[in-house]
């Protein structure tokens, strides 16, 4: 047992974790190899963050023994952790963006001059042979750390985690703001520092990243623990039964969802739309009842069509037709009345309001869209609250608790409630599936697609995963540089088809 | 009864009442004659609690307009030169003529102080929704240049109004009992019990304090909500200006409305309302403005001179707002676990004995 | 597309300092060619000399707001107003030497800093409440220690008060010169010292701060510390020009001090600031008050018309100039990105 616990740098056992009322972790073990990258899997609820809180001192846990290069460790506080090696990098990226590049590497350790004085120009130039050396970044490390986006300041973050000798690393949803050629750059210098003996636990969504960079994978579910597996021989299929917890057949997961079939009549259409350094010309149309997707790299202008569709961003020429008649758009609520619903990318920034009620949060397009003078009496909000948690199978356990609480999933189910109660002809879903566990993924897909074929709506998904795309639209326009470059319809829908389209090298329908 | 007890501690007003009762109770103790109210020869009531409510009518006006302020995030620190603005408006409308004749009718004059109030409003609204700029700086410049407007108006002196019904608005309107300014004061804090009730306005103006951005996508017109909160807070401060220089009958630039907008944020402070913006307590802010108000007026009847007031005050204040505090919370439900679990402690003692 | 100096430049993070300076120069020509004897080194030194005392207080709130958390000092006028009346009474009542006296001065700053400090880090009480409640703790005291005005006669004290620095036909008083080492002090400590470094954390994202090693509820308290301190000194300052303690000294100075600090270039929500810019905040204040007391004509309440006016001026270019800032830093965001891959 001694020598098999030497290849161990972590070793979590037994662990409890109990909240009044909620017993968060029971009985949970989970054990990290020197030099391996382990993926930490379950779904939203599963227990995965809370053991990461165990293990970085901001929960003190309730039983077990955590066991660290050799020694129990009882850390205390995030900052005894990240002294004793573990350093976590979170999604939101936990950094200082008005401070600069260096100084968000060095704060706290700073290079010194004379007088004890912090030595700017030292600090500076480590910085830069920090981030070209480890991960063969070469920016101005002088500039403030929000004049980066989040991919870069990611970055920024795993490279003062190298600097400060961790030897546990964890990443939380590193890659859902990534792109393709971001999240390879990421990989590789993960393998890197796999290489040189450092530990990284990856907690991520995306089944095929977890099996293109982990070695291993523990399984967490309801707080239970379920098991640990070798990538090598886990088929995917059973470990989303084991996460589930129940048996999935083959191909369940994959196309369960029938295509829509569109309408024929057009809800929708676009005539040169333009709005400066954002939508180049855009000329479309969507159907009535179909499922149309946006597919385009990261930064391809998918979320600015999609803004110009709902009215937050202004047309500067062009017109839009709605049932034939031409709209003028000067704010969201012209768009509303116009029977159209957006819900936008980031649900944290632009879509949820945090210490406002289930409830509250649900009803607010739809009162918004009656105006503030016919307001909707409690017992009203109550009843279409309740239905759409019902219909959306949100989990909560009272409409008036506050949606901040509620976990990523079933935050997202509450905003797309708020825009199915306004009762739309066109639903945009922008990127409504991120940072979301596979069971409510597949759950949403469904919807959307149900809503498409079943109440006669026009649907617009979004989304950076070709997979969901494929699995749910009828048909797929290509969006590159803010431009529409082409348009795929049924059998031509398919992740190499849409990215061929995105290269170029493919041409469908074209406009 | 214990579910009533519970669900009062828990409820928004408890704290903000506990404070108070607190303060009645020291009174009830210390100042002679308390409680007690009379009629007076006149019809009018008179006595010390009487004297609380209507001289905190200003404050409960103002300090219901900068609840909605404060609410969508922002803050309102001009109302005390508004005030003054609006007072002498009112004042210069109706002439200091010694024979009580007015130079304009009266409700014309009451109306251009309120047009005033609202003016301000338009003028910090478009500051802050339209420019984007801090409510904290861009109410500053009308707080700095406002006093000299309304010195401006006055040409630095004392307009003192002889108009008699002028005196009716701080006091008594003739044959009723209640002073005008409460029944003002009352009006005002039902049409907005009424406008928070009937319209969605509240749920709106919670969402922009909260996230703008999101309400915005949401569908709620962010600047309009901005706006109407402004010039509801620019129309109380005119409805107050009207009180206050009916109070002296004259128009004082230098002091109308001193201070007044720092006990006004006082009071919505006290009230629960935060500072961030968001959830805003309306039975709060106008049991905070009575408080403060019932400080002053304690303070005054055991001897405390005006000048020494503002010491006290702070400590009490300051007293309140640790309590009211989640950290103090958080140490007393500490406090109390640890005498649960000594108690435990003893009991397990005794079942494995 | 803008050149590459001007897009430089507006990327730069001192842009809205330079922005600030261009205005004061501005500002000091536009006065130089309406009045005679405007353009002079003395009237340019008499910036730092008449307003010493705001200079230093405005260098102690910079510290809270860039602490971010709402931070903001409201009682630094009162702290001023408490320090003279202190220095008067005890001037007048007790043989203590006026340099002990001016020690006491310093320690009630510190405390009543202390005192704020505390209450806002460890019961995260909201800074504006609490600062107002020992704003007015403060002058209440000042008011118990003496109603009316009470002059400062004491010979050494008046030495101090009246001592200057001269060249040549120019001189800069005492007070001046120390709010000059004032600025100068603060923007090194903000640069050079890990705690200047850690209020600017703090003021950006207090939870990262916090993850990142640092002390941050220690942080707080010291910058609520030096606000305090700096007030006291200021009021030290206030006390050599009026050379007397009154319970009106100091009034609205907590607004002067904010105005200039934003007018600087501090941002209100915390973590941006640049201490030479709320320097010039100051003396764009001064310049404003020189113009009209050349002007000679203007009574008192225009005075205060026209300083709102000009403020107003200042913050909505300055809001116009930050919306286009931040068109042009997406530009160049995209640019670099690019450049990267």
């Amino acid at each position: 047992m001694a020598l098999e616990d030497n290849e161990y740098i972590l070793q979590m056992k037994h662990i409890d974790m109990f909240f009044p009322g909620v017993k968060a972790l029971k009985d949970v073990s989970f054990n990290l190899k020197k030099g391996e990258i382990i993926s930490l899997m379950g779904e939203n609820g599963a227990g995965k963050s809370t053991l990461v809180k165990v293990l970085t001192g901001v929960y003190h846990k309730t039983n077990g023994e955590i066991t660290f290069d050799g020694k129990v460790i009882e850390p205390t506080t995030p900052l005894a952790s990240q002294q004793m090696g573990i350093s976590t990098v979170y999604q939101e990226v936990n950094l200082c963006a008005n401070l600069s590049v260096a100084e968000n590497i060095y704060i706290g350790r700073e290079p010194r001059g004379a007088f004890g004085r912090i030595d700017w120009a030292t600090m500076q130039k480590n910085a830069s042979d920090l981030l070209f050396r480890e991960l063969g970044i070469d920016i101005d490390v002088t500039k403030e750390l929000n004049f980066y986006p989040v991919a870069m300041q990611q970055m920024i973050a795993i490279a003062r985690a190298i600097d400060t000798q961790c030897k546990v690393l964890i990443l939380d949803e590193p890659t859902s703001s990534l792109s393709d050629k971001e999240t390879e750059r990421l990989f590789k210098i993960m393998r890197n520092l796999k290489s040189q003996g450092i530990s990284i636990i990856f907690i991520s969504h995306f089944l095929e990243q977890i099996y293109t960079i982990c070695d291993r994978i523990t399984v967490l579910r309801d707080g239970t623990y379920i098991g640990e597996y070798d990538i090598k021989s886990l088929p995917r299929i059973e470990l989303i039964s084991k996460m589930m917890g129940k048996e999935v057949k083959e191909g369940e997961i994959e196309s369960n969802v029938d295509k829509s079939v569109p309408r024929e009549n057009v809800f929708l259409e676009t005539e040169h739309v333009t709005v400066p350094g954002k939508v180049k010309d855009l000329s479309m149309d969507i159907k009535s009842g179909e499922v149309v997707g946006f597919a385009g790299l990261l930064g391809s202008g998918r979320s600015e069509i999609a803004e110009t569709l709902f009215g937050t961003l202004l047309k500067s020429s062009g017109n839009i037709y709605i049932d034939g008649t031409a709209v003028s758009v000067k704010t969201p609520m012209d768009m509303m009345k116009n029977r159209i619903a957006f819900c936008p990318e980031d649900r944290k920034v632009q879509g949820i309001i945090g210490d406002l009620s289930v409830r509250e949060n649900i009803i607010l397009a739809l009162q918004a869209k009656n105006g503030m003078f016919k307001h909707m009496s409690r017992h009203r909000q109550n009843k279409l609250a309740d239905y759409y948690i019902n219909l959306l199978r949100i989990k909560v356990s009272d409409r008036e608790q506050l949606i901040k609480n509620l976990s990523g999933g079933n935050q997202q189910k509450v905003i797309i409630a708020r825009w199915l109660a306004t009762e739309p002809n066109l639903l945009i879903l922008d990127e409504p599936t991120r940072g979301i566990d596979v069971g409510t993924k597949s759950e949403i897909e469904a919807l959307a697609v149900s809503l498409a074929k079943e109440k006669g709506m026009a649907v617009v998904f979004i989304s950076g995963e070709m997979g969901e795309m494929v699995r749910t639209c009828s048909r797929v326009m290509v969006i590159r540089d803010h431009e529409k470059i082409t348009e795929l319809n049924d059998d031509e829908i398919s992740t190499a088809h849409i990215m061929q389209a995105i290269a170029g090298d493919y041409h469908g329908k074209s406009c | 009864m214990e579910s009533l007890v519970k669900k009062f501690t828990q409820s928004s007003l408890a704290l903000p009442l506990v404070a108070l009762a607190v303060l009645l109770l020291f009174n009830a103790f210390f100042v002679d004659d308390f409680f007690k109210i009379e009629v007076m020869e006149n019809g009018n009531l008179y006595g010390r609690p009487i004297d609380i409510l209507y001289r905190a009518s200003s404050l409960i006006i103002l300090a219901l307009g900068m609840t909605f302020v404060i609410a969508t995030g922002g803050i309102d620190i001009s109302v005390g030169a508004v005030v003054a603005i609006s007072s002498a408006t009112c004042c210069v409308m109706l002439g200091g003529d010694i024979s009580g004749i007015p130079e304009h009718p009266f409700f014309v004059a009451i109306l251009a102080s309120l047009c005033v109030g609202i003016v301000a409003g338009i003028w910090n609204g478009t500051l802050v929704a339209k420019l984007k700029i801090q409510a904290m700086v861009a109410t500053l410049i009308l707080m700095t240049a406002g006093r000299g407007i309304a010195q401006l108006m006055t040409d630095g002196q004392i307009i003192t109004v002889y108009y008699k019904p002028f005196a009716y608005i701080g006091g008594n309107i003739p044959g009723v009992m209640l002073p005008t300014a409460m029944i003002i004061a009352l009006a005002m804090v039902l049409l907005v019990l009424f406008i928070n009730k009937r319209t969605s306005i509240g749920l709106m103006i919670q969402s922009v304090g909260i996230n703008a951005n999101a309400a915005r996508y949401a569908g709620i017109k962010v600047t309009a909500v901005l706006f109407a909160v402004y010039i509801f807070s620019g129309f109380c401060a005119g409805t107050a200006g009207l009180i206050e220089g009916s109070l002296i009958r004259a128009a004082d630039a230098n002091n109308a409305g001193l201070n007044m907008e720092m006990d006004a944020i006082l009071a919505v402070t006290l009230g629960g309302t935060l500072m961030v913006g968001g959830r805003y307590y309306i039975g709060g802010t106008i049991i905070g403005a009575i408080t403060i108000q019932t400080l002053t007026t304690t303070m005054y009847a055991i001897g405390v001179s005006s000048d020494r007031l503002p010491a006290v005050k702070a400590i009490v204040i300051l007293l309140i707002i640790v309590f009211q505090s989640e950290k103090f919370k958080e140490m007393y439900r500490n406090y109390k676990l640890k005498r649960l679990d000594a108690q435990l402690g003893s009991k397990k003692e005794v079942t494995n004995a | 597309m803008r050149s590459r100096f001007l897009s430089n430049l507006v990327a730069s993070q001192n842009f809205p300092f330079y922005v600030t300076g261009a205005l004061f120069i501005i500002l000091f020509g536009f006065g130089s060619v309406l009045f005679d004897g405007f353009f002079s080194l003395q009237v340019f030194l008499n910036l730092f000399i008449d307003n010493a005392p705001l200079i230093i207080v405005t260098v102690g709130i910079t510290f809270t707001i860039l602490s971010g958390f709402g931070g903001i000092d409201l009682s630094v006028g009162a702290v001023v107003s408490l320090s003279c009346m202190t220095l008067a009474v005890l001037m007048r009542d007790t043989t203590i030497s006026p340099y002990v006296c001016m020690a006491i001065v310093l320690a009630i700053g510190f405390t009543v800093g202390l005192v704020n400090g505390l209450l806002i880090t460890y019961f995260r009480l909201q800074p504006f409440i609490v600062t107002l409640g020992t704003m007015f703790l403060c002058r209440g005291l000042t008011a118990i220690l003496s109603r009316d005005s009470v002059p400062i006669d004491n010979p050494q004290y008046s030495d101090l008060a009246f001592f200057s620095f001269e060249f040549g036909d120019y001189f800069l008083s005492l007070g001046a010169v120390i709010a000059l080492f004032m600025v100068v002090l603060a923007t090194l400590i903000l640069r050079y010292t890990s705690f200047g470094r850690g209020v600017y954390a703090i003021g950006g994202n207090e939870q990262s701060a916090k993850l990142m090693g640092l002390k941050t509820d220690s942080i707080r308290v010291r910058v609520y510390i030096i606000s305090g301190f700096c007030a006291a000194l200021g009021g030290i300052c206030y006390s050599w020009i009026m050379l007397s303690g009154y319970t009106l000294h100091g009034l609205g100075m907590e607004m002067d001090a904010i105005a200039s600090s934003v007018i600087g270039g501090t941002q209100l929500m915390g973590g941006v600031g640049f201490m030479p810019g709320t320097l010039l905040g100051v003396m764009i204040q001064g310049s404003i008050l020189t113009i009209i007391s050349f002007q000679g004509t203007l009574s008192a309440w225009w005075t205060k018309i026209v300083v709102g006016l000009l403020l107003c001026l200042f913050i909505v270019m300055q809001a116009l100039v930050n919306a286009h800032k931040n068109k042009l830093m997406n530009q160049i965001a995209e640019g670099s990105v690019k450049d990267s891959k």
